[in-house]
């Protein structure tokens, strides 16, 4: 697919690219499809690729000696065929809890809802969602796909401390806090894994483009795979996705 | 090794900061003031990016127990090398059992101590900068006994004092671009934004700093992209913060401005109640 990008200088040594201003699975898989392009063809000087819902920013090693020049070797490659760029997404399962012992805002929103907790739970461990990008926090994924029927306000006051993997909903996203923070988000369970390794040098697992599934699990399961997480030796189900 | 004694009011080791991990949610951390921080690193022969101690407003006591120079720049905090005055940009001896430490601000507000060969503390993912979530400790506490890297090379005593540029903690004027969404701003907001004389909040931190002159607010938010330690954003509320080094790797504000890079270092010398004319490059 190709759409009209937008090319802006951004301080004196970056490029942000930008998609038209919509949320949206197409605009995510060129924004991807873009990204891997321009690692793969080794641009010199390149320092940094970042991607959001729809924006590409590149870092330059050194300031630009011309931006006009900068820009036309990215719309060229842009508008290549997509020879070689193969671009592989994967399926992660991601262990949650909703025991009510982690699940603090679940009954305020069943009752607001008008829902049992078990249907908010299934309705939100059900679906398969989409990692737009990594931000906000370390480790903390931008998902898409929440149904509609679990789209909830943020609070009024936010807590100071969220815990380590709290699964929360905020407005029409969800997410995992990665780390203990302060966050607005209506906190439904939690989740035992790492979603977030400073001393690996990919940090986190899930790219940009990859899926997830939430799976339901027990307080007991939960406990035993904190444990195996502890001692670094869990391994999370995934799965290749054939695009 | 060098032994805290005192930590300052904040203090942490800062290098050139976390590159290549933006994708992953890593903010770029590393020294507030660049233009001090490498200062005190290439006048003790360094690596201009090696880790020294940041300190904000008020220095640490330290105790070195290790024979090594030391240079100290950016702001003048009253340094002193067992209750001696020393002299700022200047490479200085210190014998083990020396103490080094510092008094009253007398102008900027980060001074920066390179050592020489560099502070050894933990390295995560090719930086020491000390940031929360991502090294240990997010600073430095007392007790804390820093290792030091080997020097690049003998390093052999100058005497020249580098002069520096006192317009860089002088100057009001912080050089910006037009940011992203600059062109939605009406052109009330436009001018105003050239116009006023913004100061700065007390809430002002290695983070962001915000400024309390409001310009008012009519604009949506954007969908969420990416920001730089340097962004102006506008927020709901119709004031305005600069992000610094420690910043989110992404924001929903609109940006109107980008600072330079030198901008940013200028930024990191003031603090509360400090003024600042934005200068359209």
């Amino acid at each position: 697919m190709t759409y009209k990008l937008t090319y802006i200088p951004f301080s004196e040594r970056s490029v942000l690219i930008q998609w038209p201003a919509i949320i949206d699975e197409n605009i995510l898989s060129d924004v991807v499809l873009f990204k891997e392009k321009i690692k793969n063809n080794n641009i010199k000087g390149i320092v940094e690729l970042k991607s959001a819902y729809n924006s590409l920013l590149i870092v330059y090693d050194d300031f630009f000696v011309s931006f006009e020049n900068t820009i036309s070797e990215l719309q060229k490659l842009y508008s290549e065929k997509k020879q070689n760029t193969k671009f592989t997404s994967k399926q992660w399962e991601i262990p949650v809890c909703y025991d009510d012992i982690f699940a603090i805002d679940l009954d305020e929103m069943a009752l607001e809802k008008d829902l049992s907790k078990e249907f908010i739970i299934e309705l939100h461990s059900k679906t398969i969602y989409t990692v737009y990008f990594i931000g906000f926090l370390p480790g903390f994924m931008y998902l898409g796909g929440l149904n509609k029927k679990l789209h909830t306000p943020r609070k009024s006051t936010p807590r100071l401390k969220m815990a380590k993997g709290a699964v929360a909903i905020g407005g029409e996203q969800t997410g995992i806090y990665p780390s203990d923070s302060p966050g607005g988000w209506n906190v439904i369970g939690n989740s035992p894994i790492e979603l977030f390794n400073p001393k690996s040098n990919i940090p986190c697992f899930a790219n940009a483009g990859d899926k997830i599934i939430f799976k339901r699990v027990s307080l007991k399961e939960y406990n035993d795979i904190k444990t195996l997480v502890d001692a670094g030796v869990y391994q999370l189900e995934s799965e290749v996705i054939d695009d | 090794m060098i032994k805290v004694l005192k930590t300052g009011l904040y203090s942490t080791i800062q290098d050139s900061g976390r590159h290549g991990y933006q994708d992953y949610g890593v903010p770029y951390s590393g020294v507030m003031d660049a233009y001090s921080g490498s200062m005190a690193n290439v006048l003790l022969g360094n690596n201009e990016d090696a880790a020294v101690i940041e300190m904000t407003m008020t220095g640490p006591t330290l105790e070195f127990n290790c024979d090594t120079s030391i240079c100290i720049s950016g702001a003048d905090i009253s340094p002193e090398l067992n209750e001696i005055p020393i002299k700022l940009n200047k490479p200085v001896q210190v014998k083990s059992g020396d103490i080094v430490s510092f008094g009253k601000l007398i102008s900027g507000f980060r001074s920066y101590l390179a050592v020489l060969g560099g502070f050894k503390t933990e390295n995560v993912m090719n930086s020491y900068s000390m940031y929360q979530g991502v090294t240990k400790q997010s600073r430095l506490s007392k007790n804390n006994e820093l290792l030091v890297n080997a020097p690049l090379k003998d390093f052999t005593m100058k005497h020249a004092v580098i002069k520096v540029r006192d317009r860089h903690f002088t100057t009001k004027h912080i050089e910006v671009f037009k940011g992203p969404e600059f062109q939605k701003l009406s052109k009330v907001q436009q001018d105003s934004l050239f116009a006023t004389s913004f100061t700065i909040s007390k809430k002002n931190n290695r983070m962001a700093y915000q400024l309390e002159e409001s310009l008012g607010n009519d604009l949506e938010p954007i969908i969420t992209s990416s920001v730089l330690p340097g962004t102006v954003q506008l927020t709901p509320s119709g004031k305005l913060i600069i992000l610094m080094r420690d910043c989110q790797t992404t924001g929903g504000y609109p940006r109107v401005l980008q600072l330079k890079e030198t901008a940013i270092n200028i930024l990191a010398q003031k603090f509360t109640g400090g003024t600042i004319h934005f200068n359209l490059k």
